[in-house]
């Protein structure tokens, strides 16, 4: 029977990284398509808690991976002892969320048990032996159906395009192992979070972003993003500016938001943001230029001095409460 | 120092990418094409990390005859010395892992620089399969701290920083929520984030300069790797159109909008 192992995240602040239950759900999918079982995978220093909030995840089985050696992740501690586990399991496919870490991790893991790989996939296709994987190119304007031809497959999810998986599901069985740790050529040195009191980008109902129109005074996205604890995002233009952190960038090469609403506030839509906010369910433009790219995506423009527009906005807003 | 970078090429980023009507290609008509922005940021990194600690950077392209117009621009930039891997043909990132893997180990680089992901295939993969595949350590995401207008950033300070034995380096990666720093004991696999430099252009002298300097041509076979694909992208289509929207003439109607249209507020 064709087994599907998810590798679940732990965030360095302890808990489980919520794209993960997006991550599960398509490997839900691909279990039930390939008629197989679905299994977890969780490695840490301390996994214990966040294996018991994937235990109603509707798998077969998490499995449990502590060892000191695993309290900052790195790929080359992490993939070995996941490739003993897949191995045992004998896994024909392992996947995970497309995050920072299942990006640099899943590669090369996939290397060490010599697999082909997809990354960030939309969709799944076929049944049984014949499984398909449907992954965006060129920044989101091509979609292509892929065939991994190894015997192992290995893929990454992009969380927007898959349900969290819900709880409420007969409990899995949590199994311990005992990982296997190598020496590392690679030394954690530090990790220096970006404290925010918002919603986190990837997981808002609300996105609102800002562009190179605001010149760099986000003080009036911040002020609606309060009013309706939305999160904020930029364009790249803003990060390189150096006029917001770097993991507000939302696009191709930043990060994939998919959220209810999108307000785009001076941005004019080039192909490489559209790639990252495409699927949101509502945008919504503000842009000055009537013919800004933006206007051709969002379902609701406005061409206006964002300066004007967010007040009133907020204005409008407050009106409802 | 010696330093192995990749140059990919690829449809320039400007490029209107439009699907063939029966799905197995793209419209090659009218595109241009450029060294992988990512690979760009690299030849940079790599060219700060040579100035300041002596060295030479190599850089190397697998394609047909035409990825020898990047290796020229990567050569123009100031790299010394370029490979070109003669493969005309589909590849998968374990062939090209498995190719550079080979140059590595006949050039024996300090550090390989790729690019995070190439803008084509958006994959993001071959650097790790290559560190794995060496059994070296990977940096990935390698990016900085100081915003690009920096002082730092005008005296051309490289980001990937040297420890001062000589046998590591420090990078600073782009991670979700945050920035986490490693130390990779030489020789590593480091992959380039945006924010890492901004590539210098190429100078006139420079353009010059690189017409007569060396391309080395290799070819699968003479690196003794199996290239075949084992990724097969069956079908491309272009993804379902947006439905055109509105413009609103005032924020009162927008809300209005959003409140009973889009049930969003
Ligand atoms: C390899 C590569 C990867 C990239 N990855 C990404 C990515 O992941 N994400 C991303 O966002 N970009 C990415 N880009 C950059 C992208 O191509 C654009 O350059 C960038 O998105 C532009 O940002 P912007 O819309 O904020 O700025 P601009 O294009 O300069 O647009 C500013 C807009 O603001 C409007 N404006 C100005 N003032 C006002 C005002 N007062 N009120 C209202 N409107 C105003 C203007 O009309 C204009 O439309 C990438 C590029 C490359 C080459
Ligand atoms: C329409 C289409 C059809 C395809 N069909 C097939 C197929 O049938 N079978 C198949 O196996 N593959 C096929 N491919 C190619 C395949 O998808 C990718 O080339 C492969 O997965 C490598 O990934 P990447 O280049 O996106 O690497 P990434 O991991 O995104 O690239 C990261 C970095 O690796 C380096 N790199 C990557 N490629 C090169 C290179 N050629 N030279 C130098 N450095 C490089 C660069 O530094 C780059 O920045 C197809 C691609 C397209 C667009």
């Amino acid at each position: 029977m064709p087994i599907v192992l998810i590798v679940a995240e732990q965030q360095p602040d302890g808990h489980l990284r919520k794209a993960s239950l997006n991550a599960i759900t398509a490997g839900k999918q691909l279990a039930e398509k390939a008629g197989g079982e679905l299994h977890i995978a969780i490695l840490g220093k301390d996994p214990a808690k966040v294996a018991d909030e994937l235990k109603a995840t509707g798998a077969k089985a998490v499995h449990v991976g502590a060892a000191a050696e695993l309290e900052h992740y790195l790929a080359e501690t992490y993939a070995p002892a996941l490739a003993t586990l897949a191995t045992e399991l004998k896994a024909d496919y392992v996947g995970m969320a497309s995050t920072a870490q299942g990006k640099d991790l899943m590669p090369r893991l996939a290397a060490r048990l010599k697999a082909a790989m997809a990354t960030d996939i939309t969709g799944l296709n076929g049944s049984g032996a014949d499984i398909t994987f449907t992954r965006p190119m060129w920044a989101g304007n091509v979609f292509a159906e892929v065939k991994l031809t190894t015997p192992v497959k290995v893929f990454t999810v992009r969380a927007t395009e898959f349900a969290a998986a819900a709880g409420g599901q007969a409990a899995a069985e949590v199994k311990t192992f005992a990982p296997k740790v190598e020496a590392s050529k690679t030394k954690f040195v530090e990790f220096k979070e970006v404290k925010s009191a918002r919603p986190e980008l990837t997981e808002a109902r609300v996105v609102i972003s800002g562009g190179r129109g605001t010149k760099g005074d986000f003080k009036e996205i911040e002020a609606l993003a309060d009013d309706l604890g939305a999160a904020v995002g930029a364009s790249r233009a803003v990060c390189d500016a150096g006029w917001v952190p770097n993991d507000l960038q939302v696009g191709q090469t930043g990060k994939v938001v998919a959220p209810a609403l999108y307000i785009a506030a001076g941005i004019s839509g080039a192909i490489q943001h559209l790639a990252g906010m495409k699927s949101s369910k509502t945008i919504v433009a503000i842009n000055k230029d009537a013919e800004a790219p933006i206007f051709q995506v969002a379902d609701y423009g406005i061409v206006a001095d964002l300066f004007k527009v967010l007040p009133e906005l907020r204005a409008e807003l407050a009106k409802l409460k | 120092m010696k330093i192995l970078v990749t140059a990919k090429r690829v449809e320039d980023p400007e490029s209107k990418i439009k699907v063939k009507p029966d799905g197995s290609g793209i419209v090659q008509e009218g595109l241009k094409y450029k060294i992988n922005p990512f690979d760009e940021i690299g030849v940079e990194e790599g060219l700060r990390l040579v100035a300041k600690h002596q060295g030479e950077v190599v850089v190397v392209s697998i394609g047909g005859k035409e990825v020898q117009e990047q290796l020229r621009h990567a050569l123009a930039m100031g790299a010394h010395r370029a490979v070109w891997v003669n493969h005309t043909g589909p590849l998968d990132q374990l062939g090209i892992a498995a190719l550079i893997q080979k140059v590595a180990e006949k050039e024996k680089p300090d550090l390989v620089i790729l690019g995070k992901q190439s803008i084509d295939d958006d994959q993001n993969q071959v650097g790790q399969y290559l560190a794995e595949f060496l059994g070296w350590g990977q940096a990935t995401f390698a990016s900085k701290v100081e915003s690009l207008e920096s002082a730092e950033e005008k005296n051309k300070e490289p980001a990937v920083k040297l420890t001062a034995d000589k046998k590591a380096v420090q990078v600073v990666r782009e991670v979700d929520n945050g920035l986490a720093t490693l130390e990779c004991q030489l020789p590593a696999v480091v992959t380039t984030d945006l924010r890492l430099n901004q590539p210098r252009y190429a100078s006139l002298p420079g353009i010059m300069k690189a017409k007569s300097k060396p391309i080395e041509e290799l070819t699968p076979e003479k690196l003794g790797v199996n290239v075949t694909p084992q990724i097969q992208v069956l079908k491309l289509s272009s993804p379902p159109a947006r439905k055109a929207g509105i413009k609103v003439p005032d924020v009162a109607t927008l809300v209005e909008k959003l409140r009973n249209e889009a049930k969003v507020v």
